[in-house]
């Protein structure tokens, strides 16, 4: 469960940012995700942060990320601190 | 084969990328002084998936935080299940800690079902009181397979300034080799700190390999080639232990008991020597 706005990585290359929000219970998930590969990869990225959410248990948050070129193992890295940190698991 | 053992900032993707690729027989992955507190968290998730998924090849040492500080529980409860090569505790001054942190990674393993016991210890060692334990802490646990000396914490521990010739961690240097030998573990040497200045660190290296260490720390990739070239047998070391060799088989083969080369009797501590550096150099010729 979602609690608070949360955030996690940085916007140096390799890396992606992530800011989660709460959501009303039912609304799903609201991507915006931006990227510098958007181009080439950005169904791919799209897919590895609704994976990740989803074995995290999180249906519904309002999720943004600024991407600088991040691999796989590194977005569900961010995506799970930034979830941790959003449910008060820090 | 650990000549070099190369530090890097866990919370750096980036730098996590192009780990496996810097040169060094081990990486050292940082949660410790290389990650801010409010990225405590951060740093373990990222180390966890690199360690998962790039697929590295080399030994991979992952540093975790003091059992003084409230993150190493943490850091092993999301480090042991992807099984590293090994630990590194930190701020070491006793056998107790040791075993505490042992007992820890047993406790893990065994809810995980993982074998007990293949991830082993190399306890940094970075205190007075820890140099003055160095034997206790290195007999400690069947997971130490090797100690390692920090000279810029142990220095502050000590009230003495750090000096590149080094003469303030010499006897540190010496009681830790001799208690790594003493307890039949490898003992690695503390990084050079000037990145620039080649000609010191390799004087450094030289240094620490005449007292006995196995190998060194870096924190620059820069460093690398120069210690991993201290730390190899030369060529006319190489041929030497041969030539050792060959002598003392041979002697055997005719019965003799005693023999020389070059004018040198061969005993048991030459043998050995000759056998450590041609393990040594076919560990080098195999990558690991």
């Amino acid at each position: 469960m979602i609690k608070q706005r949360a955030c996690a990585g940085t916007l140096e290359s390799s890396d992606i940012y992530v800011e989660i929000a709460p959501a009303e219970e039912g609304s799903g998930l609201a991507l915006d995700i931006t990227s510098v590969v958007f181009a080439q990869f950005g169904e791919d990225i799209e897919r590895v942060i609704r994976e990740t959410l989803k074995e995290l248990d999180v249906t519904d948050a309002s999720v943004r990320v600024s991407d600088r070129g991040a691999v796989d193992c590194t977005i569900r890295a961010r995506v799970e601190t930034a979830v941790c940190r959003a449910k008060g698991e820090k | 084969m650990r000549r070099s053992m190369l530090f890097l900032p866990g919370n750096s993707p980036n730098i996590l990328l192009n780990a496996n690729y810097l040169g060094s027989d081990s990486i050292i992955l940082d949660l410790e002084d290389a990650v801010a507190p409010t990225e405590k968290d951060s740093a373990r998730i990222l180390v966890r998936n690199a360690i998962q998924s790039l697929g590295y090849t080399k030994e991979i040492i992952v540093r975790i935080n003091p059992i003084d500080s409230p993150y190493w529980e943490k850091d092993l409860q999301t480090i042991v299940p992807i099984k590293p090569d090994m630990i590194m505790p930190t701020k070491v001054s006793g056998a107790e800690d040791i075993r505490t942190i042992a007992a820890y990674i047993t406790k893990l393993e065994e809810e995980l079902g993982l074998e007990v016991g293949r991830i082993k210890l190399i306890p940094l060692i970075e205190t007075a009181l820890g140099v003055e334990r160095a034997f206790e802490i290195a007999s400690a646990d069947p997971r130490v397979t090797c100690i390692f000396l920090g000279g810029e914490d142990f220095t502050a521990d000590m009230r003495c300034v750090r000096t590149k010739p080094g003469n303030e961690i010499f006897y540190a240097r010496s009681r830790m080799v001799v208690a790594a030998r003493a307890a039949g573990v490898e003992v690695m040497d503390t990084p050079w700190t000037d990145v620039e200045d080649y000609e010191g660190l390799i004087e450094d290296a030289k240094l620490a390999k005449s007292l006995g260490f196995s190998g060194k720390a870096s924190i620059s990739p820069r460093h690398i080639p120069f210690i991993n070239e201290v730390f190899s047998p030369t060529e006319a070391e190489i041929q030497y232990a041969k030539d050792v060799m060959e002598t003392i088989e041979k002697a055997k083969a005719e019965g003799k008991g005693v023999v020389s080369l070059r004018g040198k009797m061969i005993d048991a501590p030459i043998v050995n020597r000759a056998r450590q550096v041609l393990e040594a150099a076919e560990a080098i010729k195999g990558g690991r």
